[in-house]
């Protein structure tokens, strides 16, 4: 081939390649969870089965929680995720901002048919999770019994895999340090109590290894960099369904609820919302926990799911003794706050 | 480099120490990227030796996953498309620099190879900023412009020094037996620059195809690359399926190693007073 | 790699012959200036286009470093009135009025937040008092509300500090993120003074970057020296050989080379389970998320811009002086130090500048391999862009590290200007 050739045909394909990518940009629908083994359950589960019924092509992204993205979409006038699956207190604040659309209610169904926490103004509640305690049980005998246990390094030498960020650390610090779960949040409200909270963080300071994805406290396990971690439960049962012999202990496990919702000023928001609405009902929920051990929301739902799934969601009631609900509350008037405080904190 | 026949014991310890050193830095230079191949190939998801089978599974969930062929494709989108741009602008500009010289060049110049020196993290920022302004964050034409910029400063370094060597009387020539400056340029003065316009159009592609920092600001869901797949990934949960998107792009290092050498040997032919 | 060899000069060219009158003189700077305008048409696009979507954007980002909207745009009238108080006795009963009136209007148009979060970077807990403050004003409707009025929305109104915050934060300009970046602010006092240790941590960071940055340099100057070295002086053949080792890693991308030591320095990975195997250690080492992996990952990074310019050097030395000096009976060891080591050393500035500004800007790398105590400037900066939304301080963290940048690259341009050292 001749140079001259070759150059033409460069040119055209480089012109009609700028051409293509330059021309209008539709959106199609962009849902967004929380990434690896609990998105592919909602892959199969919700994203899937939407898009084959409503013929709607569905994208799917990821993050690892926080309102700081979508403020910036809708700050900046570029709104590229319409359902997004978040954190109790995110929703709340978000919705008090302006960040996210009021649900159709009447789209998604009876309010009274769900768990009380999963029904808002701007999110329908959609699984209930915990942050617990878990080991390689294969590495460990005898294993942690508390979070006490998870703070003795003499006993168990080996770096602790921590969810970076102020919310649940500061819980399980004060329960290590010999505070009860029911009065962890009136302790963490006084400044005594955060400085109590820092200070046992401080402790353990130079044998954390800070995990942001849910993917990786299990990893870890497996690969041995860490010898304990906080964790997703539902990661955790779900990497023993692969070979491992990764345990959880409960006591002291704090539960909550993810809910969707619907960035404020999507162009999909109607396609959003019954996406929502699909995702909410009974016979789609019922196959979630089967696929990864979180319970769900809708109480038609939770009456079908088997006892042996039962067994491994936290609001299951064996799991429950000792357990901490994350306060919604408390988190929306301290978050910003003390994970500035945190992040100055862990940078250092 | 020869051991003298009549080199001391000190010198020799001297040479030899010299040679590990220098042997050490060249395996640490290339092993960590060969020793990741192997691992694409494992059967099992464990990212260590020794392998527990060989199998191409890995490579098969790469292709047949919707997320990580997007990537790919985005990557090539954004990756031609801006390499175009990027050659076409700095071909010109380059050009221009050779021709004459005027008041203020150097400036020019510098503001010319400017996205190459400024942090990336300052670029992206900038460029997240404004494109939110006039809406051209979460598009591909947004990320088109901002790889363009970065890419253009390689095709006008690599072109202005092909045509230093170039010999401007052909142009003239060229002119004065009637040829209109269109043709040439294409007919006199692109085939004889064709190297260095080459290797700074592979130069930009490769920017582009490698940047990830201005995708993480700017790019939407849908305009995800393939370094930015891999970001995830590595944040996330590094799986072999990692590990052999890895090893296709080394296979695609290697071609472009290849390709930059031929040109430059063939520049060298033809600027050598044969 | 090769210097440019031949500079056709313009100035030689034959020109046409004259035909009408006009003096030589008159065509030939006719015809130059031509050719100048010529030039310039044919750099315009890529000038103007660089300029629109580069330079422009970099600039307004720099400007938001200092610009300070917030008070400004939402709180229009009070900003007015906090410019008649004096900032030293009790706040005016204009100034309460409209403040309480501004307040209620932003707290409407959902403004008010983000008033409170500005505030907040300044004193904390303003965020709180503004929102509740609002709230609360929202309700009741105080007409010429009074300090009284403030006091009973909020005890802590009663303390000047908290208007004197809301005073400092009044400016259409403002120096406080770019104080913020130094560790500094103005105090209630009106100087600018350190901010208390425990908040202090750009000034950390930046020494830390810049710390990180010659280590790595200074060892890959290490390493990549001898490399180069042997490249510079080994038969050609052997040389495209090893030189492969060099490039292949350069032409490579970041993101391969980063999760490569990413798997190697995994507590059971690759580097561990040879060293283990190889009974050099018991214990597997603590390399990733930690600076060890940092080092070695940004050492790895840097080695080809340090080799590439060291050998371009070494490759224009001639053999000669080595022989000569050792021939005229100076020891290997004082004629590598005294005569060969001092002609490389514009390759080792030029090769060590740039490796050291490259190392100050990388984002990537650290971010994946590092712990939150290996994060360097531009983490932080991607950080208050996008997580904390403090884009005011990202704005100045980033100007730090534009002006860094920029007084180096000048260095480095003297350098490789005056002894024409070239990459690539």
């Amino acid at each position: 081939m001749s140079m001259k050739k070759l150059l033409s045909m460069t040119i055209a394909a480089g012109a009609l390649m700028a051409s293509t990518a330059l021309t209008a940009e539709a959106r199609d629908l962009t849902v967004v969870g929380w990434g690896g083994a609990s998105q592919e359950v909602h892959r199969n589960v919700y994203f899937k089965p939407f898009s084959e019924k409503s013929g709607e092509a569905v994208v799917e992204d990821s993050y690892n929680g926080g309102l700081a993205k979508i403020k910036a979409m809708v700050d900046t006038n570029s709104v590229t995720w319409d359902a997004v699956l978040v954190e109790a207190p995110d929703l709340l604040r978000g919705c008090e901002n302006g960040l996210f659309e009021p649900i159709a209610w009447d789209k998604v169904g009876d309010k009274a048919e769900f768990i009380g926490p999963a029904v808002s103004e701007c999110g329908v509640g959609s699984y209930v999770w915990s942050v617990a305690l878990a080991y390689d049980g294969d590495a460990l005998k005898e294993g942690p019994k508390n979070w006490a246990d998870f703070w003795d390094v003499k006993k168990f030498p080996g770096k602790r895999g921590l969810r970076k960020g102020a919310k649940f650390n500061l819980e399980i610090a004060l329960m290590a340090d010999g505070v009860a779960a029911k009065d962890v949040y009136s302790v963490l409200e006084t400044p005594e109590g955060q400085e109590r909270a820092f200070a046992k963080l401080d402790e353990l300071k130079e044998h954390i290894q800070w995990w942001e994805a849910g993917a990786q406290p299990p990893e870890w396990l497996a690969s041995g960099d860490v010898v304990m971690t906080t964790a997703y439960n539902g990661r955790i049962t779900n990497a023993n369904k692969e070979g491992k012999n990764f345990k959880i202990s409960w006591n002291g496990q704090i539960y909550a609820v993810d809910s969707w919702a619907v960035v404020a000023g999507s162009e999909n928001k109607d396609k959003a919302m019954d996406f929502v609405s699909f995702a909410s009902q009974a016979e789609n929920q019922v196959k979630f926990p089967e696929g990864i051990p979180y319970g769900v929301t809708n109480t038609k739902a939770i009456a079908q799911i088997p006892a042996d799934i039962s067994a491994d969601l936290p609001t299951d009631k064996a799991n429950l003794e000792n357990a901490l609900a994350n306060d919604t509350t408390f988190w929306i008037d301290f978050e910003q706050e003390l994970n500035e405080r945190f992040n100055a904190w862990a940078a250092k | 480099m020869k051991l003298q026949p009549y080199a001391t014991m000190g010198q020799k310890v001297w040479f030899y120490t010299f040679l590990t050193i220098a042997g050490g830095g060249l395996l640490f230079l290339v092993l960590p990227i060969l020793v990741i191949i192997p691992l694409s190939f494992n059967s099992s998801s464990f990212l260590s030796y020794p392998l527990d089978g060989f199998s191409f599974r890995w490579y098969e969930e790469v292709f047949h996953s919707e997320i990580w062929v997007r990537a790919i494709k985005n990557s090539l989108i954004i990756g031609s498309a801006s390499a175009f741009l990027a050659t076409v602008l700095g071909t010109l500009a380059a050009m221009g620099l050779t021709q004459a010289n005027f008041r203020g060049k150097g400036a020019v110049n510098a503001l010319l190879v400017s996205p190459m020196i400024v942090p990336i993290v300052i670029s992206a920022l900038g460029l997240y900023f404004f494109f939110a302004e006039i809406g051209l964050n979460a598009t591909y034409t947004g990320l088109i412009l901002a790889h363009t910029a970065l890419g253009a400063p390689f095709v006008v370094i690599t072109v202005t020094a092909t045509l230093q060597g170039f010999d401007n009387s052909m142009m003239r020539a060229a002119a004065s037996l009637g040829a209109n400056p269109v043709t040439v340029f294409f007919s006199v003065v692109l085939p004889l620059i064709l190297p260095g316009v080459v290797s700074g159009a592979l130069f930009a592609f490769a920017t582009s195809f490698d940047e990830v920092v201005v995708v993480l600001f700017s790019a939407g869901p849908e305009q995800r690359t393939l370094p930015r797949q891999m970001f995830d990934g590595i944040k996330e949960n590094i799986t072999p399926a990692i590990m052999a998107a890895a090893t296709l792009l080394i296979m695609f290092a290697l071609a472009l190693l290849s390709v930059l050498e031929y040109l430059r040997r063939r520049s060298e032919k033809l600027n050598s007073p044969s | 790699m090769e210097q440019a060899s031949t500079h056709t000069s313009s100035q030689s060219d034959v020109l046409p012959q004259v035909e009408d009158d006009i003096p030589l003189k008159v065509k030939l700077k006719r015809a130059e200036r031509m050719r100048k305008y010529r030039a310039m048409a044919l750099i315009a696009p890529l000038f103007l286009f660089i300029l629109g979507v580069f330079a422009i954007p970099i600039a307004i980002m720099m400007w938001r470093a200092i610009d300070n909207p917030e008070v400004v745009e939402y709180l229009p009238q009070t900003a007015i009135e906090l410019k008649n108080w004096d900032g030293q006795s009790e706040p005016t009963p204009e100034l309460t009025a409209v403040f309480a009136r501004d307040l209620v209007l932003a707290y409407k148009e959902k403004t008010a937040s983000t008033v409170g979060k500005r505030l907040n970077y300044d004193v904390s807990g303003m965020r709180s008092l503004i929102s509740r403050t609002a709230r609360k004003f929202n309700r009741t409707q105080p007409v010429q509300a009074t300090m009284d009025d403030f006091v009973k929305a909020d005890k802590r109104w009663a303390q000047l500090r908290y208007w004197k915050t809301l005073k400092r934060a009044s400016g259409s300009l403002t120096p406080f993120y770019v104080l913020n970046a130094f560790d500094m602010k103005i105090n209630d006092e009106g100087e600018i003074a350190s901010v208390p240790e425990s908040q202090a941590i750009y000034s950390n960071i930046f020494w830390r970057t810049m710390w990180i940055a010659g280590v790595v340099t200074a060892a890959s100057l290490l390493i990549g020296f001898p490399i180069a070295y042997l490249l510079a002086n080994t038969s050609s053949k052997v040389s495209n050989l090893l030189m492969f080792c060099v490039l292949l890693p350069f032409w490579t991308s970041l993101l391969v080379r980063t999760s490569a030591w990413v798997v190697l320095l995994q507590k059971n990975g690759v580097v561990n389970s040879s060293l283990m195997g190889l009974g050099i250690i018991d214990e597997p080492l603590t390399m990733l998320f930690a600076r060890p992996g940092v080092y070695i990952a940004f050492i790895h990074l840097l080695l080809p811009f340090v080799i590439l310019p060291l050998y371009s050097v070494m490759k224009s030395i001639s053999p000669a002086y080595m022989r000569a000096a050792e021939s005229l009976g100076a020891h290997p060891a004082v004629a590598f130090v005294r005569v060969y080591l001092p002609q490389t050393l514009p390759g080792i500035g030029a090769g060590g500048i740039l490796a050291f500004i490259l190392a100050i800007g990388y984002y990537i790398t650290p971010a994946l391999i590092g712990g939150p105590q290996d994060q360097m400037l531009s983490y932080f900066i991607a950080n208050h862009a996008n997580s904390t939304l403090n884009w005011g301080l990202a704005s100045a963290l980033g100007a730090v590290l534009l002006v860094t940048t920029m007084i180096l690259f000048t260095i480095y341009n003297r350098l490789t200007g005056a002894s024409g050292v070239k990459m690539g």
